[in-house]
């Protein structure tokens, strides 16, 4: 079969894309301005074409235990949901990284704290790369920065998660969740026939019991299994960061932004060069593991970094991390929905260039 | 070629179909596009808006405040928008209801009567293939045959009986276009 253009939203961009992926299930509770997602899967309603399972279910609880559930048998399933759905999901997600499943969990990030506003945002970043959960663990956290990136990372996601035996998050937010655009679809895969050997599907003859379990009542063990998931998360950052630079060969000033950030910035550094300032932009698309050998690289020919996210700023810290004050790092960030222009980012790095 | 459009105007007058067309008509002409609509509690009933992008570059952000075009259905979005055009740039408005007119001169003012027409017509629902036709002699931007093509992409197939009335609609937008000068 060959690959498909359409034009969709972004929302719709990840429901057909689990479809086309082979998954299993989804199990999601409505919230703004992710609803298209479970819309557009109910009335697909796959499972009379490939089996697929959608169910919405009575909370988002509910839903994040069905998708525990589903990848304790091994099966490929996920879950969506808006900033105060996710906060309401992360007691399963904590269990799902102890007990070592993998899932996909979309989040189509709204303005915040509490319920906040339903435009887009950027201000869910510290939940989702830097726990969420109780714990020490990590999810894997893929930003799209188009609607052809939320299609194709569901996939990717799915691949990674059971490479990895871990949850797998689609940081997204509402300008991507309900934008359009063309979209290519990738052909529709089967549904897997087999289950992995650690999925608890019934103890046959031979072989001991599998377990999935996040609990351990040995504080020895479970050092042991904090150690293997170190070792795990570690393999992950040397394995999976991606990234993406746009005019950074000859920059003097590096613009980092992800998701509808990045977006924005990629029109302000035409528009700054436009004007003779040499601008580039590092784009992460895994915010963890996160990019910080690139950043860093780039942190030697560069004069400043100005980091443009929608929140009061999160990210920074990953940045300043990674550039171990090898040159100055400054934040520019509108907040609670609004979505920053590329004029208003232009101008704040003229100010910061000019030392304001 | 890069054009960047705001369309806007009360719920229930197309707008977000009007945008919807468009990119689907773009999509047909082998563009990139993008379509961000305005989304939230402030769409039932209120204003509605929408940004569309058609371009033969990569598109960088979907989301700008100053626009080639602006295609402006009420008042409301007249006030609000009519600054955001970029100069040079091109405001088609519908005069219906409106009390206070475009009043900048460094940009090119249009304007197409299509409620009134529409009306006239008898054919309410074609009203923003009405606006639509309007933009299209002004920017063409998109030929005629992409246009129907992207309407019979955008339809449900139910409605596919309807596009004769709607390439009426876009037809009479053309003839109806008018410049306004502003002294």
């Amino acid at each position: 079969m060959e690959r498909e253009l359409r034009l969709m939203k972004g929302n719709e961009a990840v429901a057909e894309a689990a479809i086309r992926a082979g998954a299993d299930g989804y199990f999601g509770y409505p919230i703004t301005p992710q609803s298209e997602i479970l819309e557009y899967l109910m009335e697909a309603n796959p499972y009379t074409t490939t089996g697929m399972v959608v169910l919405q279910a009575e909370s988002e609880i509910a839903a994040i235990n069905m998708v525990y559930g589903g990848a304790g048998c091994g099966k490929k399933v996920m879950t969506s949901s808006s900033s105060p759905g996710i906060s309401l999901k992360q007691e399963g997600i904590t269990y799902m990284a102890g007990a070592e499943l993998p899932c996909v969990v979309v989040n189509v990030v709204r303005g915040g704290p509490g319920l906040g506003t339903i435009q887009p945002s950027q201000s869910d970043y510290f939940q989702a790369v830097k726990g969420g959960g109780h714990g020490d663990y990590h999810l894997i956290v893929l930003a799209p920065a188009s609607v052809q990136e939320m299609a194709d990372f569901v996939g990717l996601g799915f691949d990674l998660a059971f490479k990895y035996r871990n949850p797998v998050m689609i940081l997204s937010d509402g300008a991507i969740g309900q934008m359009m655009e063309k979209v290519w679809l990738s052909p529709q895969k089967e549904r897997s026939k087999t289950v992995p050997g650690w999925a608890t599907t019934g103890k046959p003859a031979g072989r001991e019991r599998n377990i999935i379990t996040s609990l351990e009542l040995d504080p020895d063990r479970q050092e042991v299994f904090n150690r293997k998931l170190v070792v795990k998360y570690n393999e992950i950052r040397a394995n999976e960061v991606r990234c993406e630079e746009f005019s950074c060969e000859d920059a003097e000033y590096l613009m980092v932004a992800y998701g509808t950030s990045a977006r924005v910035c990629q029109k302000a550094v035409e528009l700054a060069r436009a004007q003779g300032i040499k601008a580039g932009l590092l784009r992460p698309i895994t915010l963890f593991p996160f990019p910080s050998a690139p950043i860093n690289k780039l942190a030697e020919k560069v004069r400043l970094i100005l980091t443009v996210e929608m929140s009061a700023g999160q990210m920074i810290e990953d940045v300043l991390l990674s550039v171990s004050g090898k040159v100055p790092v400054y934040h520019y960030g509108r907040m609670g929905g609004v979505v920053p222009t590329p004029d208003e980012v232009v101008d704040c790095l003229k100010t910061k260039i000019i030392g304001g | 070629m890069t054009e960047e459009i705001i369309i806007a105007g009360f719920g229930g007058q197309g707008v977000l179909s009007m945008g919807k067309i468009m990119a689907y008509s773009g999509v047909m002409q082998d563009m990139e596009v993008s379509w961000m609509p305005s989304y939230g509690p402030e769409m039932r009933g209120g204003t509605a808006n929408v940004i569309v992008i058609l371009s033969n570059e990569r598109i960088s952000s979907p989301i700008i405040r100053h626009f080639d075009t602006g295609i402006i259905l009420n008042q409301q979005s007249l006030d609000k928008f009519e600054e955001a055009i970029k100069p040079g740039g091109v405001l088609i408005y519908d005069g219906n209801g409106i009390t206070r007119h475009p009043v900048r001169k460094d940009i090119r003012i249009y304007r197409v009567d299509a409620a009134e027409e529409a009306s006239r017509l008898k054919s309410p629902k074609t009203y923003n293939m009405i606006v639509l036709g309007g933009f299209l002699r002004i920017k063409p931007v998109l030929t005629l045959e992409n246009v129907i093509k992207g309407l019979r992409k955008s339809l449900p197939e139910r409605y596919h009986k309807l596009i004769p009335e709607n390439e009426k609609s876009l037809l009479r937008g053309e003839e109806i276009i008018k410049e306004v000068k502003v002294n």
